[in-house]
């Protein structure tokens, strides 16, 4: 089964979101999501900078399988991207949760938090899903 | 549930995710794809392909029907135990499938036994029309679906595989050139694989393929599933049916125009008078690779734009392990030269032209 840490929100397009409690969030694709790409050979990421809605593609992950595009879960700014995927893009396999991150946003709105899944409904909508 | 192969627990048991594939519950990896994909090209993997479809063709007419069935020749083989890639063709030159065909038995001895391998996914047209073609010959066709079928692909795959058989076995491995196999008490060991690496494919009773597999992987042997038996392959330029090429395609426009012979000019194999039309008419396609050096992975079935010329399609697309970036076969306009354009989710990016394989033996081959 794959991993769905509580401490996480979800979107049902396969991101999680860490609130690091300052008003930024941490984003990256889930256990899930990377055990349905197979290997991850690209990642392209937004830039830092960038303002983005909530639901726009902001990415593509490539692995050797499919090309998926990245959404923004929220709305905000691109304070920070993984640079480490450029040259190491199987972390996104290795360790989803951890140094396989993909981009930190400075929310618009801190009320979209509100709208996200947690974990059990996450887990919910890949049951449903597959 | 799909059909099993003999090894479905081992595949289990070694953490393979399986997924269907023509009907069949195969393993398409056991962890990371990439990473069996270089442990081929660097030592060793094997893969079960015991999933294809064997044939035997037996008969005093086996091989005339063969010459006729066939766009290669099978009196090309003029050794025992030697290999021949094919297409079978429709009668308007539609690659039906590619396989393998191996003469089984000693030319000069009476008895005809040749041992035809087709893909599984294409079995119930191959076998219906096999059987329609072998109408009012001496031919029988005898389908072994007993036989378990293991690849053994990488620099030492042949000496890792020697060193789990019999000392009888071991020489007889030694003598096969490539593209030969031999038979051992059931077994049938050859020379031949799909990754571009050197290897044995060997086909054995199901009944002992668990224990071989499992003495292979005790030799250090790594289990590999299809997904890196599709990125092996495409990496070595080999076709992949209903991919690169199908009943809609000729081989002329697939790459395998070297496998068509076309002497002796009386042979009537069928296809023959369309691939001659064809060719008198002038071809207008042709099956390349593409090499895209930047970011970004090419996939079947992306547009491909040829400045001047028009337009053409990958036909397979995956990132290549061995050289860090995307591959492709594509089929363009005949005249394509150096450069092309693929439209890549909606963007046009710039591609290099090659000529296939990419990579041979572990380096990479194109310029």
């Amino acid at each position: 089964m794959s991993n769905t840490p509580k401490e996480l929100k979800y979107v049902a397009s396969h991101e999680w979101i860490r609130d690091e409690g300052d008003g930024t969030v941490t984003i990256g694709i889930t256990d899930h999501a990377q055990d349905l790409l197979g290997d991850v050979v690209f990642v392209e990421l937004p830039e830092v900078g960038d303002q983005v809605s909530a639901g726009d593609d902001t990415g593509v992950v490539e692995s050797v399988k499919a090309a998926s595009d990245v959404y923004a879960p929220l709305s905000g700014e691109v304070v920070a991207v993984n640079e480490d995927l450029e040259d190491a893009p199987e972390l996104v396999n290795s360790d989803p949760y951890g140094d396989g991150w993909f981009f930190r946003l400075r929310l618009t709105d801190p009320a979209e938090l509100e709208d996200l899944l947690d974990a059990e409904g996450y887990a919910e909508h890949c049951e449903a899903e597959s | 549930m799909g059909n099993k192969t003999a090894l479905y627990a081992n595949h289990l048991a070694q953490g393979a995710k399986m997924v269907d594939f023509g009907g069949w519950d195969m393993p398409i990896h056991y962890g990371s794809q990439i990473e069996e994909h270089h442990q081929v090209r660097q030592q060793a993997g094997m893969f079960d392909v015991s999933h294809m479809t064997v044939v035997d063709v037996t008969g005093s007419d086996a091989r005339d029907y063969l010459r006729r069935l066939l766009a290669n020749d099978v009196e090309r083989l003029k050794v025992k135990g030697k290999a021949l890639y094919s297409a079978m063709l429709n009668e308007q030159g539609g690659v039906i499938d590619d396989l393998i065909v191996y003469l089984m038995t000693d030319p000069a001895v009476s008895g005809e036994w040749y041992r035809v391998v087709v893909n599984c996914a294409t079995r119930e047209k191959d076998l219906r029309w096999m059987a329609e073609q072998a109408a009012k010959m001496d031919v029988a066709l005898t389908e072994q679906p007993e036989l378990a079928m293991i690849a053994i692909q990488g620099p030492q795959a042949v000496v890792m595989t020697q060193s789990v058989l019999s000392d009888y076995r071991q020489k007889l491995i030694d003598q096969l050139q490539p593209f030969q196999g031999a038979e051992s008490e059931g077994w049938f060991i050859a020379r031949t694989g799909y990754t571009g690496e050197e290897g044995l494919e060997i086909m054995l009773p199901e009944e002992e393929a668990s224990s071989f597999w499992d003495a292979l992987a005790a030799a250090g042997v790594k289990p590999c599933g299809l997904g890196a038996r599709d990125t092996l392959r495409l990496e070595a330029g080999m076709n992949l049916y209903g991919q690169d090429m199908d009943e809609t395609q000729s081989p002329l426009v697939s790459a395998m125009g070297w496998t068509v012979a076309w002497e002796p000019a009386e042979r009537q194999f069928i296809g023959r008078s369309a691939l001659e039309a064809q060719r008198t008419q002038g071809l207008t396609a042709k099956l390349v690779g593409l090499v895209l050096e930047a970011k970004g992975v090419l996939r079947a079935h992306q547009k491909v734009k040829v400045e001047g010329l028009g337009e053409g399609e990958i036909t397979s697309g995956s990132f290549s392990p061995t050289l860090g970036y995307s591959v492709a076969l594509a089929r363009v306009p005949l005249a394509t030269a150096e450069a092309a354009q693929v439209d890549m989710r909606g963007k046009w990016v710039s591609v290099k032209v090659v000529k296939p394989p990419f990579v041979r033996n572990g380096v990479k081959v194109y310029s």
